[in-house]
């Protein structure tokens, strides 16, 4: 504001550039690095350009989301103005909010509905990891522990700019896919996440022998539960077809063993 | 109306009881604060009926209960009865404060439910009964809200706790230097925010659903000759016509709607739960995230309940700072609101455009004065946090002289006399204002409907007893009068902005004793201000602690949504979302 | 007549249109006016409350000024005078957190008493509400809010929850982005410093006027020969200036602690190393998210 010294802006440009990261650009390195053929270039570039995003608001980050489409941030300049209501004209998923136990299973359906190549965004703390209500009865430490999530963008809410930097982000990891290897071409590998059920609390599909081994032992104790859980493996392979991430899964046994440890 | 005006007999905060009545109350409490009087629980109802038959309180402002689990203030000494449930009563018709009736009910007990009385209790006693598992004898439609049907336990209990529980109270130990830190995750082996019953089996369990009154709603009878069926339709929670994550389920027939419910809690975010973990301070930031377009509205009135409690006094330059930040959120609000609602009517995006157009300039200027565009987390108890920087004063100035007038000149030509908004506007929803009352709905939507009835004039809070301005009122009650009537608020706020920036004093911002280690008295409160949707309150129980005992926000946007049901009935699909978009709900106000 | 309220709102949007059209066509538009030209394409822009309509700002080759107070996520500060952390890990920054997203943990010395710095910081940045408080009520200024919104990343673990190492910036940074507060801060902590001198001294004057005291008791009552009070005031005056000496010897690199010094500043050139690697990290990072 007025008060500011005359050469503010030089100043804070002079000072920050050591601590800063560098301003956003496609790195010049990356034609060396990744084999990108003319293909490549093209279909990524269209990828790029006109990744339509989801009309999906959650909450106090949409209204932020909405002032980036709006006229000051202006979205449509990276081809992004056209937000599709429907999941399935839409390549981009920003999960723009809190998102909590009850909504959950909405969200892993909707991402199910997306056609492939599909991204998610996550903005915001609280869809990263639950921000300040993460420790709510009702709230998901972020969507992370449901659906894969591609770029993360922190801040409570994130300003516009900070959301398209971490759009570009997005763009960037586009970038640098090829035909060759994007797993939507690969067989089989294009899977539904199965969809959280509500029960007494929210339950992922994926986790029932473990929940199972848990609830049955705090009921009948060591010896039964040990039965209960060889007994539901042949269920278990009926269910959801895909696997947790090994970062997902790793982070989980830590976690295990840890409360086993705790536990005694 | 004018019969029950001669009753209104009892002074201000008094019930004026009949003698055959008087024994129905059997208690006072927390005379220090804020008196509420206990009443039996058999005899409610017609208390109820008295107060507002008799002493014209119309208007149910606020119900809700109170787990005194494990109390520790002196004040509720030697009482068994856990549970509390509270009604708070104004009225519309003489202004002023309120009666706050209590109701002790031991744990597993039912209280008659109050919507026989006031319909507008509806949705509260659901939310009640969700949270605490307070029974209501006589409710319509008593199930879950906020959670879903076969959720375990009820959250608001004090001794239910959830996966990631740590402690009662914050600050958390484990923070500390020396701590034990622990990440959220590792408490619980599927590193997930969730928690099971001993014994509970995944693989048998089947999901409840019950929605009752779109199911059993009447057969269209108009056309009897016409062999159609209704149908159920449901939008949302992800819809765009739904403002954020809420859900509508309604019954149909051909595209007229014959039932409509609103299922909500899908942004319910545990704001009352973790609220009464916080300390007095610590709920500051997250009241801002309420209602998420208003931030400095809702730092507001949460200040302002403390400030009714602990007995705060706010410096002159800071009650003028408070007027000029809350009216420039109210522009942004209507702003946003108008732009919304003809979005809903499919007006897509150029309305909105221009309407939010000027909304950043005004969070250009909260962002200098508060640092943050949306969550401004500005005021403090006794005051605001920060003076004005440099310069602020003269670009809020020009904005309230000159931009903002004629930025909503430029939407009252862009809009107003548009035929497609008349046409699609002129008498749809419409709903009586009695009804409106009753059903507790309250702010733009009850002026619209002809009630003259604005917190800032019936209890002048602040300084707003000082500016001249006026309550706009429109006779129809339907989507037009709703959609200006928003518009000549702004302009009244625009008019209250003028005076506010003229007049302000220089001078200290913040009085003392409101930081973080505030320890407010024992007693209750509930403090409310007109927030740019409607009456925005909260009742606050304190045991005289660093935290709240009970921290419960009362907030329009849920509470108006009593009304979307019967506006809605007899209209189309279409209207029905531009009634929702007219009653200009912001979910994270509508879950918290 | 129906149809004249139609035409009225287009009026509107035709002249909105036509005046964004013809703004466009002139050679320096609009919207350049009061904005910082930083070369190479790069603007930082500033509407004035004043200009019509509102501008749209081409991230990320146009930015926004961001007002002095913007908050973001917190940063810690390296007081590049002193050369030290000016955290002393009290913790009142974690007690004030609302939704608790700092741990901090004490450090120690080599014979395991606590000091007042701290080993370990963390802030989770998916949890952090951006709030302020911590800011507010810190006791030694040593912790701020950043100005730095670019910090999108490809994984939350551990990438989001920042460190020590990645939240402690000079006190220059902060200097340059919250200029009107840190020289209101500085004056302030000149003052207290001054204050707190002044004090010192007056209790070591007393100190050593109590001992001269206690001795010209013990001397008189052993009869001993008698010090001036000149004397005994210039005693006084040596004792303070070798304290003061003592103390300068401490912050500046002066006597034996030439060691202490070098490491210091070996830390801050580690610091400004470390930022420089992470801008790098943090670009070329891109790749290795790619599925």
């Amino acid at each position: 504001m007025a008060s500011l010294p005359p050469n503010f802006q030089q100043l804070k440009q002079d000072q920050l550039q050591p601590f800063l990261h560098d301003e956003i650009s496609v790195p010049a390195d990356l034609e060396g690095n990744v084999l990108i053929t003319t293909v490549d270039k093209i279909y990524n570039w269209s990828r790029r350009s006109s990744m339509w995003p989801l009309l999906f608001g959650l909450a106090c980050c949409a209204i932020e989301m909405i002032a980036s489409a709006a006229s000051r941030y202006d979205l449509s300049r990276f081809g992004m103005e056209v937000m599709r209501p429907s999941p399935r004209q839409s390549d981009l998923m920003i999960v723009s909010g809190t998102v909590t136990k009850k909504m959950v299973p909405a969200i892993v359906r909707i991402y199910n509905q997306m056609a492939e190549p599909r991204y998610v965004v996550s903005m915001g703390a609280c869809a990263t990891g639950g921000g300040p209500f993460k420790e709510g009865y009702n709230v998901v430490s972020g969507i992370d522990k449901y659906i894969p999530v591609d770029v993360y963008v922190p801040g409570c809410p994130p300003t516009p700019e900070a959301l398209i930097y971490g759009l570009m982000k997005m763009h960037e990891k586009v970038d640098r896919q090829s035909v060759v290897s994007v797993p939507w071409y690969q067989k089989d590998s294009s899977q539904f996440v199965p969809v959280p059920r509500l029960g007494p609390d929210i339950f992922d599909p994926r986790q029932v022998e473990l929940i199972k081994d848990t609830t049955l032992k705090a009921a009948t104790g060591a010896a039964a539960a040990n039965g209960a859980g060889t007994g539901g493996g042949a269920a278990a392979e009926t269910r959801g077809p895909v696997e947790l991430s090994a970062k997902a899964i790793a982070r989980m046994e830590e976690a295990k063993r840890r409360w086993r440890a705790k536990q005694g | 109306m004018t019969e029950a005006t001669a009753v209104m007999d009892a002074p201000a905060g008094e019930l004026g009881l009949a003698p055959e009545l008087a024994d129905a109350v059997v208690d006072t409490w927390a005379e220090d604060t804020e008196k509420a009087y206990v009443v039996a629980p058999d005899r409610i109802l017609e208390v109820l009926t008295h107060l507002r038959d008799g002493q014209g309180y119309d208007f149910l402002s606020n119900l809700t209960c109170v787990d005194y689990e494990g109390y520790g203030g002196k004040l509720r000494a030697g009482i068994d009865a856990r549970l509390e449930v509270v009604y708070n009563l104004y009225s519309t018709r003489r202004g002023g404060g309120s009666i706050a009736l209590h109701v002790r009910v031991p744990e597993d007990d039912t209280v008659p439910s109050a919507t026989s009385v006031y319909p507008g209790a509806n949705l509260q006693e659901r939310e009640v009964y969700d949270l605490f598992g307070v029974k209501f004898d006589g409710h319509p439609n008593l199930r879950r809200i906020l959670l879903w049907d076969g959720f375990h336990g009820h959250p608001m209990r004090k001794d239910w706790h959830e996966a990631y529980y740590e402690e009662d109270a914050k600050p958390f130990r484990s923070r500390h230097p020396k701590g034990e830190y622990e990440f959220h995750e590792d408490k619980v082996p599927w590193a997930k925010n969730t928690t099971y019953p001993a014994g509970w089996d995944p693989d048998s369990w089947q999901e409840a659903v019950a929605y009752v009154p779109v199911s059993q709603a009447p057969q269209h009878e108009n056309e009897p000759h016409l062999d159609t069926e209704s149908i159920v339709v449901n939008l949302g929670p992800h819809h765009p016509s739904t403002h954020g994550v809420f859900r509508m389920l309604t019954r149909v027939e051909g595209e007229t709607i014959l039932a409509l419910e609103p299922e909500m809690g899908y942004l319910h975010r545990n704001h009352e739960k973790i609220g009464e973990r916080n300390t007095w301070l610590m709920n500051m930031p997250f009241t801002d995230r309420l209602d998420y377009l208003n931030s400095m509205s809702n730092n507001w009135a949460y200040a302002l309940a403390v400030e009714k409690l602990a007995d705060i006094e706010v410096p002159e330059r800071a009650e003028y700072l408070r007027v000029i930040m809350a009216e420039f959120s109210r522009i942004v609000n209507h702003a946003w609101s108008i732009g919304f609602i003809l979005n809903d009517l499919g007006a897509l995006q150029t309305p909105a455009l221009y309407a939010i157009e000027e909304r950043e300039m005004i969070l250009d200027l909260f962002e200098a004065v508060s640092g943050a565009r949306m969550m401004c987390n500005y005021m403090r108890f006794g005051g605001v946090v920060r003076d004005l920087p440099e310069g602020w004063h003269e670009q809020a100035a020009y904005l309230a002289n000159e931009r903002l007038p004629r930025a909503l000149d430029e939407l009252d030509r862009l809009l107003t006399e548009n035929e497609i908004l008349m046409a699609r506007g002129r008498g749809v929803g419409y709903l009586s204002v009695e009804d409106l009352i009753s059903l507790s709905v309250s702010g733009p939507m009850i002026r619209a409907g002809g009630l003259a009835y604005d917190i800032r004039k019936a209890e002048p809070y602040g300084i707003y007893d000082r500016f001249d301005f006026d309550i706009p009122t429109l006779p129809n009650s339907d989507i037009y009068d709703r959609y200006y009537i928003r518009l000549l608020e702004a302009r009244e706020s625009v008019r209250i902005l003028q005076q506010a920036l003229r007049d302000i004093p220089e001078g200290e911002i913040l009085g003392g004793r409101g930081g973080y280690t505030l320890r407010a008295p024992e007693g209750q409160v509930y403090g409310r201000l007109e927030a740019p949707k409607g009456e925005l309150g909260f009742y606050l129980a304190s045991d005289g602690k660093t935290q709240p005992w009970r921290y419960h926000v009362r907030s329009p946007s849920y509470i108006n949504l009593n009304a979307l049901g019967p506006m809605s009935v007899g209209y189309k699909v279409a209207d029905a979302i531009v009634i929702l978009g007219a009653i200009d709900i912001v979910l994270g106000e509508v879950d918290r | 007549m129906f149809g004249t309220g139609l035409l009225k709102g287009l009026g509107v949007t035709l002249k909105h249109a036509l005046e964004t059209f013809e703004d466009d066509r002139e050679s320096v538009p609009d919207r350049y006016k009061g904005s910082l030209d930083l070369g190479n394409n790069r603007k930082v822009i500033q509407q004035p409350i004043d200009q019509e309509g509102l501008l749209t700002i081409q991230y990320p080759e146009e930015k926004r000024l961001l007002p002095e107070r913007f908050r973001y996520i917190p940063m810690l500060i390296w007081d590049s005078e002193k050369q030290e952390d000016r955290c002393t890990a009290c913790g009142i920054c974690a007690k004030v957190c609302p939704p608790q997203c700092i741990w901090i943990v004490r450090d120690s010395d080599e014979n395991g008493k606590p000091v007042t710095r701290c080993s370990e910081f963390y802030i989770d940045a998916a949890v952090c509400m951006s709030c302020s408080f911590c800011v507010e009520f810190c006791p030694f200024d040593a912790i701020k809010m950043n100005h730095d919104y670019e910090l999108a990343v490809y994984d939350r673990y551990p990438q989001l929850v920042y460190d020590m190492e990645e939240l402690t910036v000079p006190l220059e940074y902060y200097a340059a982005l919250w200029p009107t507060q840190y020289e209101e801060e500085q004056a302030r902590r000149k003052e207290e410093e001054e204050q707190k001198r002044k004090q010192e001294e007056e209790k070591a004057a007393r100190a050593a006027a109590r001992q001269a005291a206690a001795a010209q008791k013990a001397e008189a009552g052993a009869g001993a020969p008698k010090r001036s009070a000149a004397e005994l005031q210039a005693l006084a005056k040596e004792r303070a200036a070798q304290r003061q000496a003592q103390a300068q010897g401490q912050t500046a690199d002066g006597g034996g602690d030439d060691d202490a010094a070098a490491a210091k500043r070996a830390r801050m050139e580690d610091l400004k190393r470390r930022a420089q690697e992470r801008a790098r990290q943090r670009k070329l990072e891109s790749g290795n998210g790619s599925s």
